[in-house]
């Protein structure tokens, strides 16, 4: 990713790792993950489920660990500021003005038993200062700008009332509440109907744009990630396997468990009945990983090495692979 | 009176206790039951034997554990009232799983309308305080450890014909029972053969729990001096007997008191590690 | 509505059950009522007059329906040995039975919920493990040996509280409340086990939620997550079983009663058993066990207003 605009990156994250202690020994769900992330930019962060992307995400704003038997590590610099040397209270600071975060499923991430109006003023009266009344007004807006009809009513509602894409929209009115410099995304519309799927990621591209938030958009869908993500990494067993922008992986991705992604994707220049191809094999065990690149056994470009020796992210320019047998710059996928 | 259930805590640190843990509670209720099964042989004095020269006199080399009001010896009495309290405590649930299971299991695996009568019935029961139903039984059946077992049995009823009826409705449908009903055995058999067994354990273990319970009710009614009639010793009488020397003389009601807290803290230890080992998922509650 | 109507058909129902048990135990049970209250030393003369008297010649269900009857319009008849209507002797000792109750249950609910509470801040944490043996420890104590010991610790030895006895609030206001503590706590020390343990389970589960993720994500400090958060969403269980221990705490209300001699209804039935006195009986057991079925249902409702899921569902569907 361009390093140099000035003042820096939004957020920097270097080296972060997260282990839990299991009964087979220490399982690295995030193993020395770094990225930069700009003002305004997006960032597709794509893998299958277990790679460790809602992990790391989490781990960055301190929602995992402290009584989870986690181990955190690493640097994780917020506008320069260290979040990791932060007390417990100075990281609420942060975390309740500056960070926004949507979770995939809005039938859980919403309170059960309190009204819509106040669980997106609650954010407000505490990070922004707002008395009750000015909280419930603003609140009201908020509803109105992400898209829900009759807002005055729906804010005394209870989120059970609502639809599940209602409900994520309301998620989302909460994550933006306080004007967040970053909004984290995690799987946003993966337990939504397909029909609502594409409002909510319009919805959230929107506020993205017109508040000129910073966005982490975590997906297993690379074609999610497509239209509107900025840059993507790529993530398998808790590390970093490939770094590029957006139009990079789609014009030509050089690891190969990027292509085999690429490849699972439906085109629309497919003729119908057009076999998508599934990625052979399952992921790694995280507690039982070999010395190996950990894709190795589903790859099939893997050669000896691959099997003894785990191959560093290499960076090419602005874009980054972990691969000892990288795919060849500019080779298209053909499906 | 609710059942009890134990925590689940860290696995390191209970897997170390449990020696312990299962140790000192089963020695103490064996204890107990011990010398209350051998109490005619052991040469104590008489329980119901007064000396009231000897009245009140603190624990001594004579008086192991004192003498009480009346100038009983204490060690007797206890002794004799453990018999008094694992007598009923084990014949008063039994006496309810027998009916309760009964009305359990044909409820459970007949449905329909002895089912809504079953649990009607069962609803109504558990409708009044135990205590109140208990009161009123004893009180108009008259008192005397009979009574008094069968007032308490009566009570357990209801739990006991809930945790069967339950437990055979998860069976019921299971597709052994489904296959013995289309080879033709008949309900009696099906009944006896496949799904009786299976509904044991958990009855046995709910057993288990209903004699610290059970334990406690008698106490509470000869407390009331609605229980065991009176020379006839029993741990909630002593402890009322005992509360009119408090001042004078502590011992008669804080001994007792101490040995039905050991017993039924033991039983409840006991009955949880049983639960835990039959149905795992009951343990959270 | 129709939810609604179907709980008060079935709490009728149930009322009209418990109330003719009661008539069949205190009736048909062995002895013939009027040897009961005369005693064997009775001439039949006076049996046949009291028979009489008490309408026991008249078939069983008859005489039922006729004390319904008049138990729906308030009266429960008169005490055989005082005369008093046994509605009045009720509603005179009801307040301290109601006082007790209550104390208790805010003495048990002050103590578990911030014992649940602080218990879930450090699952398996030193105070966890103290609140869940001195639960195990109080679950095991018996209510009468519990008030004993009470009496003992702090009317014999310490001297602070009056061993037994009841000053009404209106002569003195902590008159009342000294007399009041010692029996309320005897039935509060053990209630709370029973609600801690509940509630810490519940709140274990809540707190795992995605929306106590968002609520931290907010930047919500901890006890507020706590207490906004988790607390509402966790006290389902707690209510539930708030209900069905008040039948524990009724039964717990009589021993206690007697111990520290208030005079109460739990007294009021005791009174009545040892002197034989069959209407009082018959009028105390039924007024209780419809309190408790009366309670019961109340706490259901409660369980409506509390959660929005259940209302929506009952009241809307």
């Amino acid at each position: 990713m361009s390093g140099a605009v000035s003042g820096g990156p939004l957020l920097s994250v270097r080296d972060a790792r997260v282990g839990f202690g299991t009964v087979r020994g220490l399982l690295r769900a995030v193993d020395g993950v770094s990225f930069d992330l700009q003002a305004g930019r997006t960032l597709g962060v794509v893998g299958e489920s277990g790679s460790g992307k809602s992990v790391l995400v989490r781990s960055l704003i301190g929602l995992v660990g402290g009584g989870s038997g986690a181990v955190v590590g690493g640097q994780v610099l917020l506008e320069g500021q260290d979040l990791r040397g932060l007390s417990a209270a100075g990281l609420r600071e942060v975390l309740g003005r500056d960070i926004g975060i949507v979770f995939q499923d809005p039938m859980t991430s919403l309170n059960p038993v309190m009204k819509i109006g106040r669980q997106i003023g609650e954010g407000l009266q505490l990070n922004r200062g707002l008395d009750g009344a000015a909280a419930a007004r603003r609140a009201v807006e908020l509803l109105a700008e992400v898209g829900i009809p009759e807002p005055e009513r729906r804010a005394v509602q209870y989120p059970h009332e609502l639809s599940g894409g209602m409900r994520q929209r309301v998620a989302i009115a909460i994550a933006i509440a306080c004007e967040p410099k970053l909004l984290i995304a995690d799987e946003p519309t993966t337990a939504l109907d397909v029909t609502v799927q594409r409002q909510i990621l319009d919805l959230l591209q929107r506020e993205q744009r017109q508040r000129g938030m910073a966005m982490i958009l975590i997906t297993h869908d690379l074609g999610v990630a497509a239209g509107r993500a900025d840059d993507i990494m790529v993530m398998y067993a808790g590390r970093a396997v490939e770094m590029a922008t957006t139009r990079e992986i789609f014009r030509g991705p050089r690891m190969p468990y990027t292509e085999a992604l690429l490849r699972s994707l439906p085109r629309l220049s497919d003729v119908a009945h057009t076999r998508l191809s599934a990625i052979p094999g399952r992921p790694p065990d995280l507690a039982r990983r070999g010395m190996g690149c950990a894709f190795a056994p589903r790859c099939t470009y893997r050669s000896d090495r691959c099997e003894t020796e785990e191959p560093a992210l290499t960076r090419d320019g602005a874009r980054g692979f972990a691969c000892f047998n990288p795919l060849a710059a500019g080779s298209r996928v053909v499906a | 009176m609710s059942a009890s259930a134990a925590e689940p805590t860290v696995g390191v640190r209970r897997r170390r206790h449990l020696s312990w843990a299962l140790a000192l509670p089963l020695g103490w209720v064996l204890l107990v039951a011990i010398l209350a099964i051998t109490a005619d042989w052991l040469g104590l004095p008489d329980p119901a034997a007064q000396e009231l020269i000897q009245r009140r006199k603190p624990p001594s080399t004579e008086y192991l554990l004192g003498t009480d009001n009346l100038g009983r010896d204490m060690l007797s009495r206890i002794i004799y009232g453990a018999r008094t309290s694992l007598i009923v405590g084990i014949c008063a649930p039994f006496l309810g799983f027998l009916i309760g299971g009964a009305i359990g299991i044909s409820a459970g695996y007949f449905r329909g309308k002895i089912d809504l009568l079953a649990v009607g019935f069962i609803d109504v029961l558990l409708a009044f305080p135990a205590l109140v139903l208990a009161l009123t039984f004893t009180a108009y059946l008259g008192q005397s450890l009979f009574n008094v077992t069968l007032a308490l049995g009566i009570l357990s009823i209801p739990a006991a014909a809930r945790v069967s009826r339950a437990n055979t409705l998860a069976w019921a449908n299971r597709d052994f029972v489904l296959a013995a009903r289309t080879i033709g055995a008949s309900n009696w058999r099906i009944l006896t053969r496949e799904i009786l067994p299976n509904v044991l354990p958990a009855m046995f273990a709910f057993w288990l729990v209903a004699i610290s319970v059970i334990i406690v009710a008698e106490g509470a009614l000869s407390f009331l001096g609605l229980g065991i009639p009176a020379p006839q010793p029993s741990w909630g009488g002593m402890i009322a007997d005992g509360r009119e020397a408090l001042d004078v003389a502590p011992h008669t009601a804080l001994i007792p008191a101490a040995v039905m807290f050991l017993t039924v803290l033991s039983l409840n230890f006991l009955g949880d590690m049983v639960r835990n080992l039959v149905d795992p998922r009951r343990s959270a509650l | 509505m129709h939810w609604l109507a179907r709980q008060v058909l079935r709490l009728a129902v149930v009322l009209l059950c418990v109330t003719l048990l009661t008539y069949l135990i205190v009736n048909i049970l062995p002895g013939d009522v009027a040897i009961v209250i005369l005693g064997s030393l009775a001439t039949p003369q006076d049996i046949a007059g009291l028979r009489a008297d008490l309408g026991l010649d008249r078939p069983m269900l008859v005489r039922y329906f006729d004390w319904l009857g008049s138990a729906l319009s308030g009266d429960l008849g008169r005490s055989y040995r005082n005369g008093e209507p046994v509605a009045q002797a009720i509603a005179d000792r009801l307040p301290v039975s109601l006082q007790l109750m209550v104390m208790a249950q805010i003495i048990a609910l002050g103590i578990a919920v911030p014992a649940a509470l602080l218990s879930v801040r450090r699952p398996g944490g030193l105070f966890d493990r103290m609140s869940a043996s001195a639960a195990f420890g109080f679950l095991a104590t018996p209510n009468f040996m519990l008030g004993i010991v009470l009496i003992y610790l702090f009317s014999v030895t310490l001297d602070l509280l009056p061993a037994t006895g009841f000053t009404p609030m209106s002569e003195s206001l902590w008159g009342n409340f000294e007399s009041m503590i010692l029996p309320s706590l005897t039935l509060g020390l053990i209630e709370w086990t029973v609600l801690m343990r509940v509630l810490r389970s519940d709140l274990l589960t809540t707190l795992k939620e995605d929306f106590i993720l968002l609520a931290r994500a907010k930047g919500l400090p901890p006890w507020r997550v706590l207490l906004l958060h988790a607390l509402r969403p966790s006290s389902f269980t707690l209510i539930t079983v708030l209900g069905l221990n008040i039948g524990g705490l009724i039964g717990g209300a009589v021993i206690v009663e007697q111990i520290f001699a208030l005079p109460g209804v739990g007294r009021l039935l005791l009174g009545g058993i040892f002197n034989r006195d069959l209407i009082l009986v018959q009028g105390t057991v039924s007024f209780i066990a419809a309190g408790f079925v009366l309670i019961n249902f109340l706490v259901d409702m409660l369980y409506a207003v509390l959660d929005p899921r259940v209302r929506y569902v009952r009241f809307r569907s």
